[in-house]
């Protein structure tokens, strides 16, 4: 099929060539210096995403296969087992709704950030320094910001497709009683930009590996999933550790996320607060990204 | 310049000799402290943080498990029968995944790393190491690290008022048997293992026994044949046998969860060195 | 699976007799990956203190020759014996006798550069008392003194074959496998890896070497193998090979891409041999210089002409029809 394809377009350019006077000349040309420069310059990031995202096809298999097996595991283990302990001892304390209904935007929210932790640290680093991805692009007429930019596109692809499987899940366990339930695809993803923007300003800065990333995740990841009201409401921590979720994007996308699936009350002021401060972080991340990136490859 | 001695030359060569002349055998020479060795040089000169901070990850989630939801849940049945903490619950469990994890990690992608990409035991394999050196050295090494967490662990639940018995130093120990059971099965699985994808099947496996095995709540609330399965594998042993210690209450219980890892332990040294020629040698 | 003797034989020990000793014979030598045989039936025989070559293409089997030598490797079938042993069932005590130096370099990433030395000594049961003046010696010997305390990492590709090098003789082995030790290298580095391995050769060392290029083989080798898809095409010391297959010196012409595959038939007849490639075209003669003078006398007028020596690029030519280096 597409080989036909190809043959016909071969064909169609040798006419044109032809055409224009040439006399046995090679079938293939490619356009311009100007074309291509100019085709760039319009389209750049979008190249590069689509060369992110074909690598990542290659394990596209085992995304999936994340993507669907985590929330089946997570919400059955939480939602369901431990909530037979959490549900008896206490009704109240989550807002009158099931646990199961309470951890769910959580746990969609944890599993964007998460994703986007990974994504935005260790391929970055291969672009700089292990393998040198980003140094072949750089090489043809695309710019460090639309390499970035490119890298950005194909997570936010991958951030959207993971976290509809992971809702998809969530409605099917029915733990997404409002209508508004789907938007909190939206809202996962920009945690995880949020999350990721300034982590991968920092990844495009490590100029050697010196396992930064272990304690990223570590000292922060993972401080991050299980204090920002993840799994109990953030109040029931002592103020020692509460500071912790409010400079969590973890805590903000959920809280956004709840109110979007079962409709939590808080005063609107402070939802508007959730919604600005992850995009006030992505704003802030992918200036200094795009910085950064500019810098390294010698703008 | 400098002409350097070799075997024939004047010297240290009967030293080199010495070393020719040890006795091997087909796939051992003897030399597991060569391999240990290494492995404690390479951690100090790099980032021992790193290593350190492995210690962190069961610490923190039993604040927040045991702090944050153990305020709602309030207390619940220990082993033996009586009222404990969701804290004082969940800690000895925590202690058993993060043995599992480390065990885990360290034989698997830690040796299929080393192995594939920084080809570090094609080199050791072109001297008189043989492959059981190789393996029995990471094993150690494996275990020596989960010994050092969880010392670490269990010094944190003596701080947080966790431990109510002596009985409960023995945890340590049993983290290293339980470490010992999934090192030991970890490298001969990863024998069979080609590529990155096929790596993450052990994720797929890890993640829902961690999950079930009765870490954050009874196994009471699954149906019968659910209890079955979960009872079958390994690491709702490892939780129920620290669980148990961790109260000081035994019971014949306690004699087949150590003797599953014990098994498990046997079966794995032998799957491993059954599998080392294909493991190192190919 | 052979399994034949499992001490030493008196192969390593001085002879009563003026035979030659061998170190390493291989008989019907075969390594199979699935259906390809990467190695199939060579045989050879080195005698101690030779250097020994195997000459080939890319993916002749040199690699999987020298990992079944190795022990690393286990062989498919035929025989191998290496200072008596059988490498794949004495694989701790035949690599007791060897220094390797693999195609590629394995250093340990993690160590610093001195460390890499004493801890690959370790591998062989040595004691640090010997291990830390001879560590020096060699950091020495490889010109990298000033790199004891570097990391791997930082060093560049020449350093870490040398250290590779200055690795594999730390057990003061007194056979060196060596796998195309200077591919990748710029000429100078090359030129001080020949020179070190010009010294261990002096020194009695055994070496076992590999590679593609024809001038290395000529430098460096007593005798070698041409391989060549996993078998032997011949066998001998550089300058006999070069006797036997090829004529004192060579004719390189070139007309230019497309004349060159039809001028053949307009050189017929001038020296003994002639073979045609994509982008030039050879005349094997006793005299260039007579043969180029013939070639002008025809009328023809070749680009760019070149006489010079026959190598064992010529002989590979010969056997395969192939060039080496692709
Ligand atoms: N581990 C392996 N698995 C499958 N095929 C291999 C393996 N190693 C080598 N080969 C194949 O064996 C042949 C010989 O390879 P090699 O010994 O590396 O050649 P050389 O060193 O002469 O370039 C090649 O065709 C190569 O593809
Ligand atoms: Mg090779």
């Amino acid at each position: 099929m597409t080989k036909k394809v190809e043959l016909a377009k071969k064909a169609e350019l040798t006419e044109s060539t032809q055409a224009a006077g040439a006399t046995a000349a090679p079938a293939l040309r490619a356009h311009s210096p100007e074309v291509s420069a100019a085709k760039a310059r319009k389209w750049g990031a979008f190249y590069y995403a689509e060369q992110v995202l074909r690598v990542m096809k290659g394990y596209g298999w085992t995304i999936v296969m994340y993507g669907v097996g985590q929330p089946v595991a997570y919400l059955f283990a939480m939602g369901v087992g431990l909530a037979t302990l959490v549900d008896t001892n206490s009704t109240a304390a989550f807002g009158g709704v099931s646990y199961l209904v309470f951890i769910a935007p959580a746990l969609l929210i944890s599993a964007a950030v998460m994703t986007a932790a990974n994504e935005f640290t260790f391929p970055v680093m291969d672009g700089f320094k292990w393998r040198r991805v980003y140094y072949g692009p750089h090489a043809s007429p695309l710019t460090p910001e639309q390499i970035a930019l490119g890298q950005i596109i194909a997570v936010t692809v991958r951030l959207l497709l993971q976290s509809a499987i992971y809702f998809g899940v969530v409605a099917l366990f029915g733990a997404s009683p409002s209508p508004w339930g789907w938007a909190s695809i939206l809202v996962a993803t920009l945690a995880g930009l949020s999350f990721g923007l300034p982590l991968m300003a920092y990844a495009a800065s490590i100029k050697e590996d010196k396992g930064q990333f272990a304690m990223v995740m570590r000292f922060i990841v993972m401080p991050l999933f299980l204090f920002s009201g993840t799994f109990f409401p953030l109040d029931t921590l002592p103020l020692a550790v509460r500071w912790i979720g409010w400079t969590s994007p973890i805590w903000h996308g959920t809280e956004l996320g709840r109110v979007l699936s079962y409709g939590y009350e808080e005063p609107p002021l402070l939802t508007i607060a959730h919604l600005v401060f992850l995009l006030a972080l992505c704003v802030v991340g992918w200036i200094l990204t795009k910085r950064q990136f500019v810098k390294r490859m010698g703008g | 310049m400098s002409a350097i001695t070799t075997g024939r030359g004047p010297g240290s060569s009967s030293v080199t000799e010495a070393a020719r002349n040890r006795h091997f055998g087909s796939l051992y020479s003897r030399n597991v402290r060569a391999v240990v060795a290494r492995g404690l040089m390479a951690t100090k000169s790099s980032n021992w943080m790193v290593m350190l901070s492995g210690f962190f990850e069961p610490v923190l989630y039993l604040i927040s498990m045991g702090v944050g939801l153990g305020a709602i849940v309030g207390s619940v049945q220990g082993p033996g029968g009586g009222e404990i903490s969701y804290a004082a619950y969940i800690a000895p469990a925590l202690l058993a995944v993060s043995a599992m994890n480390g065990a885990v990690y360290d034989s698997t992608w830690n040796v299929f790393f080393k192995m594939n990409f920084a080809k570090l035991y094609q080199g050791m394999l072109y001297t008189s190491l043989g492959p059981l050196d190789v393996a029995m050295g990471e094993i150690f090494l494996a275990l020596l690290r989960g010994l050092m967490y969880a010392t670490g662990f269990t010094a944190v639940m003596g701080l947080m008022g966790l431990i109510t018995t002596p009985w409960a130093i023995l945890m340590i120990p049993a983290a290293v048997l339980i470490a010992f059971g999934f090192a030991s099965f970890g490298m001969g699985i990863t024998s069979y293992m080609k590529t990155f994808q096929q790596m993450d099947w052990i994720n797929f496996v890890m993640l829902p026994m961690f999950l079930f095995s009765a870490t954050f709540y009874p196994l009471s609330v699954y149906p019968q044949y659910i209890q079955w399965l979960i009872q079958a594998m390994p690491l709702w042993h490892g939780v129920e046998l620290l669980r148990q210690i961790s109260v000081g209450v035994f019971t014949p219980a306690t004699a087949v969860h150590i003797g599953y890892y014990l098994v498990m332990i046997a079966l794995g040294v032998l799957l491993t060195t059954g599998r080392l020629r294909k493991l190192f040698l190919k | 699976m052979a399994a034949h003797q499992s001490r030493p034989s008196s192969a390593g020990s001085p002879s009563a007799a003026g035979a030659p000793q061998y170190v390493i014979t291989a008989e019907n030598l075969t390594k199979r990956y699935g259906d390809v045989a990467a190695v199939d039936g060579i045989s050879f025989s080195v005698p101690a203190g030779e250097a020994f070559g195997l000459l080939g293409p890319n993916g002749a089997g040199k690699s999987t020759t020298m990992k079944m030598i190795g022990g690393v490797s286990e062989r498919t079938s035929g025989n191998l014996s290496i200072m008596g042993l059988d490498p794949d069932q004495n694989g701790p005590e035949v690599r007791a006798h060897l220094g390797v130096v693999p195609q590629q370099d394995n250093l340990d990433e993690e160590l610093k550069v001195r460390d890499n030395l004493l801890v690959y000594g370790r591998y062989f049961g040595l004691p640090m008392s010997y291990l830390k003046p001879k560590a020096d010696e060699l950091l020495e010997f490889a010109q990298l003194t000033d790199k004891a305390k570097s990391k791997v990492d930082a060093l560049s590709g020449g350093m870490k074959r040398r250290l590779t090098i200055a690795r594999s003789l730390i057990n003061e082995p007194r056979i060196l496998l060596l796998d195309e030790p200077t591919t990748g290298l710029d000429p100078q580095a090359r030129h001080i890896l020949w020179d070190r391995l010009f010294r261990l050769k002096e020194q009695g060392v055994t070496l076992i070497l590999t590679t593609h290029y024809m001038d290395e083989a000529e430098q460096l080798c007593d005798r070698l193998i041409v391989v060549d898809k996993g078998r032997i095409m011949a066998e001998g010391s550089p300058a006999s090979l070069i006797r036997e297959y090829s004529t004192r010196e060579v004719l390189e012409l070139r007309f230019g891409s497309e004349r060159n595959a039809t001028v053949g038939a307009e050189l017929e007849g001038i020296g003994d041999r002639l073979e045609t490639l994509p982008d030039r075209v050879l005349i094997y003669a006793h005299d260039g210089e007579a043969a180029l003078e013939e070639v002008s006398a025809r009328g023809l007028r070749p680009v760019t002409s070149l006489v010079r020596r026959s190598s064992l690029e010529d002989v590979f030519l010969r056997l395969t029809g192939r060039s080496l280096v692709d």
